[in-house]
């Protein structure tokens, strides 16, 4: 993969402006990626690029020159199809280059249009959705039993509460009372076959993970600031896992996806790229 | 017959080759965890959680979980051998199965209890296609031990073995089959048990092989010789060993305690046509249906997988190979 970008980068950060043009630039790699594909999951890039900001950018302990050190912690994509979202923000990092970018979901690229573990920066396979959790909660205890102090965080789909094995999981992180592991929950409120709250009654969400076990936050995940606040409280939960449920705008960034009517696939027509650069600068000064 | 030396079955039997097994795991290495869902007791493993009661975790009834959360450990080091019943792991988990651990070449154990027709619970409960589903996983690894000695050998074994590793488990009082100071488990390695058998080849798996061996002396005493070789790695199938024995002899039995559908004897099969080795084969399992609730020797001699069945089965294919051949 390349390294060609020589970027200072953000890690650890607390510095609002940083995290933000962090945001805006895996808006932007986003947008590199989907251009003129027939086909990717741009939304959701745009949408989740303030949590992946926040994530890699603050949150994690992590080393973009070594990405297996054992002590890192892991951030899990439960959600494939939002690889575009790593690969995006991982090339800040220098892990993927400009080029790599361009070849999201091309025949024989390792940019594939679902996350996987063998390419870099991924800890495991997600994609079969509601998968992630319970590899989280096993990382988890391994961590415990191994007496290692590294976090596991989880990021999974609104959709992916329709699943009985996230609930399985849910069960049994806050059996085991795994307060190393964050999940968070992207409720863009999109599915496959529609506005999640109409294919299946998943509200009220947050009163679900409570009666599960788990400590609750609800915020708006296009906000960093509330990202941040919802990540240090979560840091001192002591005997629970904690579970951070975002509300984004799915194309988040972009006015005319913002606006347009939600799908799964969000579609893009050949001549609307450009606009999509030009409203993503602009958004900036919004 | 010469029958080797590697087998010793006087009806002697061991308690818990598995358990005895992995508690000397845990001893050797801290990295050897134990999992399950709600069936510790069921799958010989509460003396590994008496004495690592750290290391040993309780799911609870969710089998999806159970191999997701497997899939975890491994990825943070561990080794984690995981108990359920076979119907639950292939055909409940197996997406978790799949993706959590086989896909990403996850280092998990995954060891299942009621291989077969060997429970009174029905059909429910009877894993008859497990080996079918994971045969088909690639790169799967797929053990069927015949007996205690075999049994405490691989599980042992397996620990050395960098991968996913699925093996069927017998519990309890397990039958002692081979002699456990001269027979040697290796994975990936058929044994001919005897070579001397020109009229015809036996090919057991698992379990099968004590009754494949019980057919044999019944044929014996026909004036039928029969070869017998033993299966306990399905995949990957030992090949080399199956081969030379398929191009001595043309008239073929294969014998397992699961469907004949993607088992060993399509295994057989597949590799007979793939090599041109012209055999008759004949198929001792399941064939092709449900079984109903009953012991193990009723469901045996009724679905036809006990050694009266499997000495049936030589006589006819004899006969078959004498048209064949003329």
């Amino acid at each position: 993969m390349g390294t060609d970008k020589v970027c200072n980068y953000l890690l650890k950060s607390r510095n609002l402006e940083q995290l933000r043009e962090l945001a805006y630039r895996v808006r932007r790699n986003v947008l590199v990626q989907a251009a003129g594909k027939g086909q990717g999951y741009v939304g959701q890039g745009l949408g989740s690029a303030d949590i992946f900001a926040v994530i890699y950018g603050s949150v994690l302990s992590w080393k973009p020159e070594n990405l297996k050190w054992e002590d890192r912690d892991r951030f899990l994509l439960s959600i494939g199809h939002y690889s575009i979202a790593t690969y995006a923000t991982l090339a800040e990092y220098g892990i993927y280059s400009e080029n790599d970018l361009k070849t999201y979901c091309d025949d024989g690229s390792i940019l594939d249009m679902s996350a996987n573990e063998y390419a870099p920066g991924f800890e495991i396979t997600g994609g079969a959705l509601a998968h992630g959790l319970s590899l989280a909660v096993g990382m988890a205890l391994g961590a415990k039993y191994q007496r290692k102090t590294y976090r596991i965080i989880n990021l999974l789909s609104d959709g992916e509460m329709n699943e009985g094995s996230t609930w399985e999981a849910a069960m049994c992180a806050s059996s085991f009372g795994l307060n190393n592991l964050t999940a968070l929950v992207d409720v863009n409120n999109v599915m496959a076959d529609g506005y999640a709250s109409e294919v299946l009654k998943l509200e009220p969400v947050v009163d679900k993970w409570q009666a599960f076990g788990w400590h609750v936050q609800r915020v708006n995940g296009n906000e960093i600031q509330e990202l941040l606040d919802a990540f240090d409280c979560a840091e001192k939960v002591k005997r629970q896992p904690q579970i951070i449920i975002c509300d984004t705008l799915m194309g988040k960034g972009v006015r005319f996806i913002e606006t347009r009517k939600k799908a799964h696939f969000v579609r893009v027509d050949q001549n609307e790229w450009e606009v999509a650069f030009r409203q993503l600068e602009e958004s900036k000064s919004r | 017959m010469n029958m080797d030396s590697q087998v010793a079955y006087e009806g002697k039997t061991m308690k818990g080759p598995f358990a005895k097994a992995i508690v000397e795991l845990g001893n050797e290495n801290d990295k050897i965890v134990a999992l399950t869902a709600d069936l510790g007791k069921y799958t010989d493993l509460y003396p590994f959680k008496e004495a690592f009661p750290e290391r040993y975790f309780q799911i609870g009834m969710a089998e999806q979980n159970l191999f997701g959360v497997a899939g975890g450990m491994a990825r943070t080091g561990l080794i984690p051998y995981v108990t359920t019943y076979g119907v639950f792991a292939t055909r409940r988990a197996n997406e978790q199965l799949a993706i959590d651990i086989n896909y990403g070449r996850a280092n998990v154990k995954i060891v299942c209890g009621l291989p077969g027709l060997t429970t009174f619970a029905g059909p429910t409960h009877q894993a008859i296609e497990d080996l079918a589903i994971l045969r088909s996983m690639p790169g799967m690894t797929i053990l069927d031990p015949c007996d205690a000695v075999e049994l405490y050998q691989a599980t042992k074994a397996i620990a050395e073995f960098d991968g996913p590793v699925y093996m069927r488990l017998q519990r309890g009082e397990v039958p002692v089959f081979f002699d456990e100071n001269s027979y040697k488990f290796e994975l990936g390695r058929a044994k001919v048990l005897n070579s001397d058998g020109e009229d015809l080849l036996i090919i057991s798996l698992g379990l099968m092989t004590r009754h494949a061996f019980e057919a044999v002396l019944a044929l014996e005493k026909e004036g039928i010789k029969a070869t017998l070789v033993h299966v306990s790695t399905l995949k990957p199938f030992d090949t080399e060993t199956i081969l030379e024995q398929l191009y001595k002899s043309r008239a073929v039995v294969t014998c397992e305690n699961h469907t004949v559908m993607g088992g060993l004897g399509s295994c057989v099969a597949e590799m007979a046509a793939l090599h041109g080795a012209p055999i008759v084969l004949r198929m001792v399992g399941v064939q092709d249906v449900y079984a109903t609730c009953g012991s193990t020797p009723f469901l045996f001699k009724r679905y036809g997988l006990d050694s009266a069945t499997i000495v049936e089965h030589s006589r006819e294919v004899l006969h078959a190979k004498e048209k064949f051949v003329s």
